[in-house]
């Protein structure tokens, strides 16, 4: 179990402070493949940030902390104050266009060793990374190439290997998938599915592609304006959204083989430099009401293990 | 009456990268045959993934790219090749584009709505009263009013109005065609909508045929009434689009649509064949999905599959249709 | 627009030598090159700020001068250059072609030649009584080539980009492509470039002038060092006569440079601004 709490994250720019993710409260179950789910400035890849513990300027934790499920060698629960000691080992982040990030001038393997320490000599670490890469149906003499040398698809394969290589109990994974093809995606992904599969881990996914979390992720949660407004086993997410914005957002996608007519979500979501009050979606919203308006809704489960932040389920749910 | 909306002949571009020692040649375009006829405007979806030739398409189409060789006709006008090419003029009214990034596609110096009143006025030969009409028209047309957008730079919009400007721009010159190269990937998905439904209305309103160009195939489904699949450069399957993305003949096209992530239906578990190195595939002597076809047979190995046509319209290219 | 801490500093520099030295010589009563208007070597003083030099000039009234005439050097020939540059640059990456296979054979040629001996070979020619407007003339001559290899490149780069697209299907001109939506992104870069190149005319004439090249007659600040070398400052003692043009080319650099930097870090980052979306 990863336990959010009350989790506050800013950025500090020249223009001010604003919050990316704005008060996350959550606990999401270990051994799944958790897909968070939303749009551009929603505040996804913050939070996947806070998680990992990556918290240089100009982001900072501004309240709360993450509690991680498993304990350090004294026995006290690890948390945000120390997983940077775990990083790589217990808990990997594959972070955004990080194929397209690789030092061209390096090898892969030398910016695999480069970030790790390990206790073996290096040249036994590079045989074993080789070893599990096999066992992927990966080439293992893509370790000794040269980034420009892969293609952008082989290149994600064998950074999503490197990353799980020490078998971490979280994986995390901010849009894995975004700029590769639809058929290197399914490799991917499911990829990802099997080693999870094989590792018991948690492996949570950053992605703005519904159709990614319908395929491979168990739970979802939906972040809108720097909060979660929906969180729960993906199937029922997809079935019967509870929160508005869900449900007009699942509803806006054309489908292949629907011929139904979609629509956009009408409006675009709030600035975050704004002062904002209430529910973040209550502009967009057919049935906001002045509660809705001035009082902000809390995350509440409203149904076991479904959870929604709205004042008016039930109305919305007809 | 049925018009040829468009149409090319054995259009090939070829780039040669790489300097004395390592020369790779790829074929971008490699003898691409279209010949779509309608008697009213349609969208035709021009499909593919990365490096399929999609986008030096609507290079060649919008003249900012020469072909090797071979044509391209639109509405009966020739756009690109050797011959008869139209002047600046007439180009400007037979195809307009709208680009992928909404904030690139202006100058972040200048107002997004001096680019409306300057095609109304030089393209559209207004006046400048006639002009500011022409402009509130088209803006009106997308869904957007003038006086919210009089004065304002590129980044004070968000990405879908900033996008919807851009359709109004191409419009205002009643083009034949629009060419759209992946309009909507840089929105957000619950705000692509608005973009892409005005695409079916625009169609019927100024009576223009698009160019709807994109990887996505669930958009291509929901937009293109024609849909043309690409790869490497070769085209593989061609014809009426739901026809196509429901019933693909083509083991390319089945491939992609087994790809697809959908929230309605689960992915069959199958391996797949990942693509080789990329250069060898352009070059190909013979079938260009030889490495990571299913059925591949000797055939394919020296063969080009030539056209099959189908009763439904459709054109595919394959030895085992 | 708010200035970086950088851009101030450079920018208040600037601001005390350009009006320092347009301000000042109105208030002198004795044309600082006039020899043995003043008694000779004296020490720094009420009367001469920096005393006086083997030449009987007052040395403070000469630097200021001398970097008057530098500075009014520099400006006039950078706006040449700059202006220069821009059109050639920005037609020839804009407009390719033979066009531009033709300018870049001239300007590679600029390029190519080396400036500095020719510019002495000329300086012997003139043996040290050039007029200022032939020294200006000459240094455009050399200014030029550079800069517009830059500003092309940038215009090849942008040319590409998808608004001169959009520009091009709205009925723009080819000038006015060039004008209005290219200019506007190289402007940046040509204001940097106008600063650096008066540091560069700045430089170049003091370094011709203290090999006795340029106009020495005419104070500028290569001429002061000049006739403090020839006198051998240094060894009688006259510190002052030496230092104090040392000095303010130094300052007057620094500034050049930190304004440029300055600027060239205002710039990018209102340029990362305007294209940062919500």
């Amino acid at each position: 179990m990863i336990k959010l709490s009350n989790l506050v994250a800013s950025y500090t720019t020249a223009r001010g402070q604003v919050n990316a993710v704005d008060g996350v409260n959550l606990q999401i179950p270990s051994e799944y493949i958790v897909g968070i789910a939303g749009e551009s400035g929603c505040g996804k890849t913050t939070l996947i940030r806070v998680i990992y513990g990556d918290m240089s300027p100009p982001l900072s934790l501004e309240k709360g902390e993450v509690r991680y499920g498993f304990c350090d060698a004294n026995g006290t629960e690890v948390t945000s104050d120390n997983i940077g000691d775990y990083w790589s080992k217990r808990i990997s982040y594959i972070p955004q266009s990080s194929m397209s990030s690789l030092n061209p001038v390096t090898r892969i393997r030398k910016q695999f060793t480069d970030f790790l320490d390990y206790d073996k000599g290096r040249a036994e670490l590079l045989d074993e990374v080789r070893a599990y890469v096999k066992n992927l149906d990966l080439p293992p003499e893509a370790i000794d190439a040269y980034p420009h040398e892969l293609s952008g698809g082989m290149r994600q394969r064998i950074l999503v290997a490197m990353a799980t290589f020490f078998q971490p109990d979280i994986l995390l994974a901010d849009e894995p998938t975004t700029a590769l093809d639809v058929v290197v995606q399914k490799g991917i992904l499911l990829m990802l599915k099997r080693l999870q599969e094989q590792m018991q881990n948690t492996i949570i996914l950053v992605s703005h592609d519904m159709g990614v979390h319908y395929q491979i992720a168990q739970k979802m949660l939906i972040m809108y304006a720097a909060k979660v407004v929906e969180f729960g086993d993906t199937r029922e997410v997809f079935e019967a959204p509870l929160h508005p914005y869900t449900r007009f957002m699942i509803e806006s996608l054309p489908t292949i083989g629907d011929d139904r007519v979609r629509q956009s979500v009408r409006g675009r979501p709030p600035s975050l430099w704004e002062d904002l009050k209430g529910c973040r979606f209550a502009p967009r919203c057919p049935m906001a009401t002045e509660r809705c308006r001035s009082e902000e809704p809390a995350l509440r489960e409203y149904r076991p293990g479904q959870f929604v932040a709205c004042h008016y389920v039930e109305r919305s749910l007809q | 009456m049925m018009e040829t909306i468009l149409k090319t002949d054995s259009l090939n571009k070829v780039y040669r990268l790489g300097g004395l020692i390592h020369r790779a040649r790829i074929d971008a375009l490699d003898d691409v045959n279209l010949d779509i006829k309608s008697d009213q405007p349609i969208i035709i979806g021009l499909v593919g993934e990365s490096g399929s030739g999609k986008t030096t398409f609507a290079k060649v189409i919008l003249h900012l790219v020469e072909p090797t060789s071979g044509r391209v006709i639109v509405y009966d006008r020739l756009v690109a090749g050797k011959g008869d090419k139209p002047t600046g003029q007439e180009l400007l009214h037979t195809v307009q584009p709208i680009f992928q990034d909404p904030y690139a596609a202006f100058s972040s110096y200048q107002t997004v709505n001096s680019y409306l009143e300057r095609t109304a006025m030089r393209v559209n030969q207004l006046s400048r009263t006639e002009a500011v009409d022409a402009v509130e028209e088209a803006l009106t047309s997308v869904g957007l009013k003038y006086e919210d957008v009089r004065g304002k730079y590129p980044n004070q919009f968000s990405g879908g109005e900033l996008q919807r400007a851009s359709v109004a721009r191409a419009l205002i010159p009643r083009p034949k065609m629009v060419i759209a190269d992946e309009p909507v990937s840089m929105i957000d998905a619950s705000l692509r909508m608005s973009v892409i439904n005005l695409f079916l209305t625009l169609k019927q309103e100024y009576k223009t045929s698009f160019l709807y160009i994109t990887h996505d195939l669930t958009i291509a489904y929901y937009v293109c009434d024609y849909i043309t699949i690409l790869y490497r450069g070769a085209i593989f399957e061609s014809g009426p689009a739901k026809a196509v993305l429901t019933d693909p003949q083509h083991p390319y096209t089945k491939l992609l649509l087994e790809s697809v992530p959908r929230t309605n239906r689960k992915w069959d578990h199958k391996q797949i064949a990942l693509s080789d190195i990329e250069t060898k595939e352009y070059q190909f002597e013979g079938c260009k999905f030889y490495n990571r076809c299913p059925i591949a047979a000797d055939i394919c190995v020296h063969d080009r599959p030539a056209p099959v046509k189908k009763e439904d319209g459709r054109v595919v290219y394959c030895h085992f249709v | 627009m708010r200035l970086n801490l950088r851009l101030k500093i450079g920018l208040s520099i600037l601001t005390v030598f350009v009006l320092g030295s347009l301000i000042l010589p109105l208030f002198n009563e004795v044309y600082p090159s006039k020899q043995g208007a003043y008694r000779k070597n004296l020490p720094m003083s009420r009367e001469h700020l920096l005393g006086t030099n083997s030449l009987g000039q007052d040395i403070s009234w000469f630097l200021i001068f001398a970097v008057r005439n530098s500075l009014l050097l520099g400006v006039a020939v950078s706006l040449c250059t700059s202006f220069l540059s821009l059109i050639i640059g920005l037609s020839a990456g804009y407009i390719r072609g033979w066009f531009d296979r033709v300018v870049m054979l001239v300007t590679d040629s600029f390029v190519c030649i080396p400036s500095f001996p020719i510019l002495i070979v000329l300086g012997t020619l003139f043996r040290g009584s050039a007029r200022f407007s032939i020294l200006g003339i000459i240094l455009v001559v050399f200014g030029w080539a550079w800069n517009a290899r830059t500003v092309r490149s940038m215009a090849l780069s942008l040319r590409e980009r998808d608004f001169i697209g959009t520009a091009k299907y709205s009925g723009t001109s080819t000038l006015a492509i060039i004008l209005k939506e290219i200019f506007p992104y190289v402007y940046g870069y040509g204001i940097v470039g106008f600063i650096n190149s008066i540091l560069w005319v700045i430089n170049t004439e003091a370094a011709l002038a203290v090999i006795g090249l340029s106009n020495l007659e005419t104070p500028t600040l290569g001429s002061i060092i000049f006739w403090a070398l020839n006198y051998n400052a240094m060894f009688t003692g006259q510190y002052a006569w030496v230092v104090a043009p040392v000095v303010a080319t130094s300052l007057l650099f620094l500034g050049l440079f930190l304004t440029s930097t300055g600027y060239n870090d205002l710039f990018s980052a209102r340029r990362g601004r305007i294209h940062d979306q919500a």
